[in-house]
């Protein structure tokens, strides 16, 4: 990693000693105490740490559930219900676990959308985006599967019609179908793989965020300005105490924030069918997925016969084919965007046409959300087949077209002289 | 701090999108009366002795046909009652053991450590017993039950107070009878007409009749008074947390209040010299 240039020095021994042999005090000194960091970064920056501490708090919450929780058909349901009357102080933390899973996608969600306004993706950082989609792809999985766990009606009736979608792929699609029940309907054995899906892919996240964090050190946090560190000394601070005091004051608004779902409103983003056990003979009005995946939702349920993007492809594939594969494509083509992005400019600051498109994407995810959220039926069909359009068509066309077209403002010359308010030079 | 002022805009809209796009289309239909419980608000207890009259309707009304498989005697002491009380309720009751040294199961009076024994071996048996269908276990129900779905989520965040609405439902639902359907509507044979009930025709009769129970303290049982007095009950068998939840609540939000507080005054001063 860069910035590895510590100036750790100790008088203890014992320190030396093992300094000597592994270099881990300096390293560390070097990542988390030296680190120098842009001095002009705003609180939109405080997420990705957020996100962190929050993975933290699920892992744990999470193996403290495991030791009371029965991966069984017969016994699921009610070993949660033993959690939260019978096991000491288990309400609260399966209330933590439950709405942690929220506010993880919450403050993914924000730190995502801070990357896609700054520009966090472009060059030299593609790969640290990268990794960061893998992140988003293992959390999605990890959080589907703890879904079904507790065996309630959205929890089966969720997981039926999810990995159904993996039927609509031409040859694979069936054997993946029954890989992922473990036989010819969702049953136990379902509910025992993803239990231990659900246990082993936080530790991926895990291993995956260790790379994102490797990537960000090679060449430091972008900032709100997207001009690169040019002096150390006038562009930087060290990352502690600035930086630490800073995410713990963030740390302290969020866990309030989340404090509040955890005891005055636990159930507010989950569903009530969700606290009846899971029936195969009785079908829930309306599925719904966690509110985390309703713009996905939108998306994949966009695709009918008769939506103007699927008439080019009816030839070739069924509509639910196609929206399964739009469906994933919405994420995957994230992958792509440092590359479609054709605007040297990485802050929207000094981008006036992208930044009006930025705002318009926003709300269009926000739309699909609410869209996912509704019986498909009237007037909301239309709306989100135009929202799942217009999502395409901004990262597909908006993207690359404005970033040719554009006339960017003038960047200032440093971090340092936007701060001080030093006459602005053109790139 | 502009940036606060905006960071707390965004996460109360996002609270908000999120609250409106999880509301799914719910079934249109009256909405039951919004009722000041007890348990209400931040502050929300159980009131003993609603509690109290509420179990007293369940046993004698509602248990004949209900099963409540997660509630335990030894639970019955949140409602105000003594040890001797509990085991005097339990002995009421029998409940299957076994198997003895003979190999054959028996029945013995029940004891605290026991769950509440359902009316009917397994739901064929209830099913056969109700006309087809089967009546639901009611230990979560408050929890389990909004006009149709998600409107529940959406109030227990206008009105924080755990799920009101399901509550506010279970109430209408038992006070929300018609003796006879409305003109043009076709009422299977055997089914009820009730104003909250999706879809309107529900197997169960209106189950309280006016004085259909004898309050041991003297209050008149009323239907709306039962209703509400069972729904208590009803709510708090599905969260007998709720109390210990919200005071603990109140505590830990104060207390991170505070720490914020002293976090962001830390943050300042650090980063005085910065600017």
């Amino acid at each position: 990693m860069s910035g590895g240039t510590s100036k750790f020095q100790s008088n203890n021994g014992l320190v030396n000693w093992v300094e000597h042999r592994l270099p881990i005090f300096s390293f560390m000194d070097a990542q988390l105490n030296q680190y120098p960091t842009p001095k002009n970064l705003n609180y939109f920056w405080n997420f990705g740490s957020l996100a962190g501490i929050i993975l933290v708090i699920m892992i744990v919450s999470g193996i403290a559930l495991a030791m009371s929780y029965t991966p069984h058909t017969e016994f699921a349901f009610s070993s949660v219900e033993r959690i939260m009357r019978d096991v000491n102080s288990g309400w609260l933390i399966r209330y933590l676990h439950v709405n942690g899973a929220s506010m993880f996608f919450i403050v993914v969600y924000i730190h995502m959308f801070r990357g896609l306004y700054y520009g966090s993706y472009k060059a030299p950082r593609e790969i640290l985006w990268m990794i960061g989609i893998f992140i988003l792809l293992a959390m999605m999985a990890t959080a589907f599967m703890g879904y079904v766990l507790p065996w309630g009606q959205m929890s089966f009736w969720g997981a039926t019609v999810i990995t159904n979608l993996f039927s609509a792929l031409p040859i694979i699609g069936e054997p993946i179908v029954k890989l992922l029940w473990g036989g010819f309907v969702v049953e136990n054995a379902t509910l025992n793989r993803f239990f231990a899906l659900h246990y082993l892919l936080p530790f991926v996240i895990v291993g995956l965020i260790f790379m994102h964090l490797w990537a960000l050190h090679m060449h430091h946090s972008n900032n709100p300005t997207g001009v690169e560190i040019k002096d150390e000394k006038q562009d930087t601070i060290p990352f502690h105490p600035y930086y630490t005091i800073k995410d713990l004051y963030g740390l302290g608004l969020l866990l309030t924030f989340f404090a509040f779902f955890i005891f005055f409103a636990p159930n507010y983003f989950g569903h009530p069918d969700n606290y009846i056990m899971a029936d195969p003979l009785v079908t829930p009005a309306h599925i719904v997925p966690e509110w985390y995946f309703l713009p996905f939702y939108a998306i994949l349920r966009a695709f009918t016969t008769d939506f103007f993007m699927y008439i080019p492809f009816a030839w070739l594939m069924s509509a639910k084919l196609a929206g399964v594969i739009a469906m994933f494509a919405s994420i995957l083509v994230l992958l792509a965007l440092p590359w479609l992005d054709r605007s040297h400019i990485r802050s929207s600051n000094y981008r006036p046409a992208f930044r009006i498109f930025y705002w318009v994407f926003v709300i269009d995810c926000l739309v699909l959300g609410w869209v996912g959220g509704q019986a498909a039926e009237g007037i909301l069909v239309t709306i989100g087949q135009w929202a799942t359009f217009w999502y395409f068509f901004h990262l597909i066309i908006v993207v690359p077209v404005v970033g040719v077209l554009e006339r960017p403002k003038a960047l200032p010359n440093s971090i340092a002289a936007s701060i001080n308010g030093a006459p602005q030079a053109a790139e | 701090m502009q940036i606060i002022k905006t960071l707390t805009a965004i996460a109360i809209t996002g609270t908000v999108i999120i609250g409106v796009s999880s509301t799914q289309a719910a079934v249109s239909g009256p909405k039951p009366e919004s009722i000041n419980w007890s348990f209400n608000g931040v502050f929300g207890t159980y009131d003993r002795a609603s509690l109290q009259r509420g179990f007293q309707v369940f046993q004698n009304v509602c248990a004949g046909c209900h099963s409540l498989n997660l509630v335990a005697f030894r639970n019955l002491k949140a409602l105000g009652y003594n040890e001797n009380e509990v085991k005097a309720i339990a002995a009421e009751y029998e409940v299957q053991d076994g198997p003895n040294e003979d190999g054959d199961m028996f029945d013995r009076p029940a004891t605290p450590a026991d769950h509440w024994p359902a009316p009917f071996a397994n739901s064929r048996a209830a099913a056969a017993m109700n006309g087809g269908a089967v009546p639901p276990d009611l230990s979560l129900i408050t929890k389990a039950r909004g006009s149709g779905g998600d409107s529940a989520i959406r109030v227990s965040m206008l009105q924080p107070s755990g799920f009101p609405l399901g509550a506010d439902y279970v109430h209408g639902l038992l006070t929300g009878y018609l003796e006879e359907a409305p003109v043009g509507f076709d009422l299977p044979e055997g089914k009820y007409y009730n104003k909250y009930y999706p879809g309107h025709s529900i197997a169960m009769s209106s189950p309280l009749g006016e004085d259909a129970v004898e309050y041991n303290d003297g209050t008149k049982a009323t239907t709306d008074q039962m209703s509400r007095d069972v729904t208590t009950f009803l709510v708090w068998a599905s969260e007998p947390e709720l109390e210990h939840r919200k005071q603990l609540g109140v505590k830990v939000i104060l207390f991170l209040i505070v720490l914020t507080a002293m976090l962001y005054a830390l943050k300042r001063r650090i980063w005085a010299n910065v600017h």
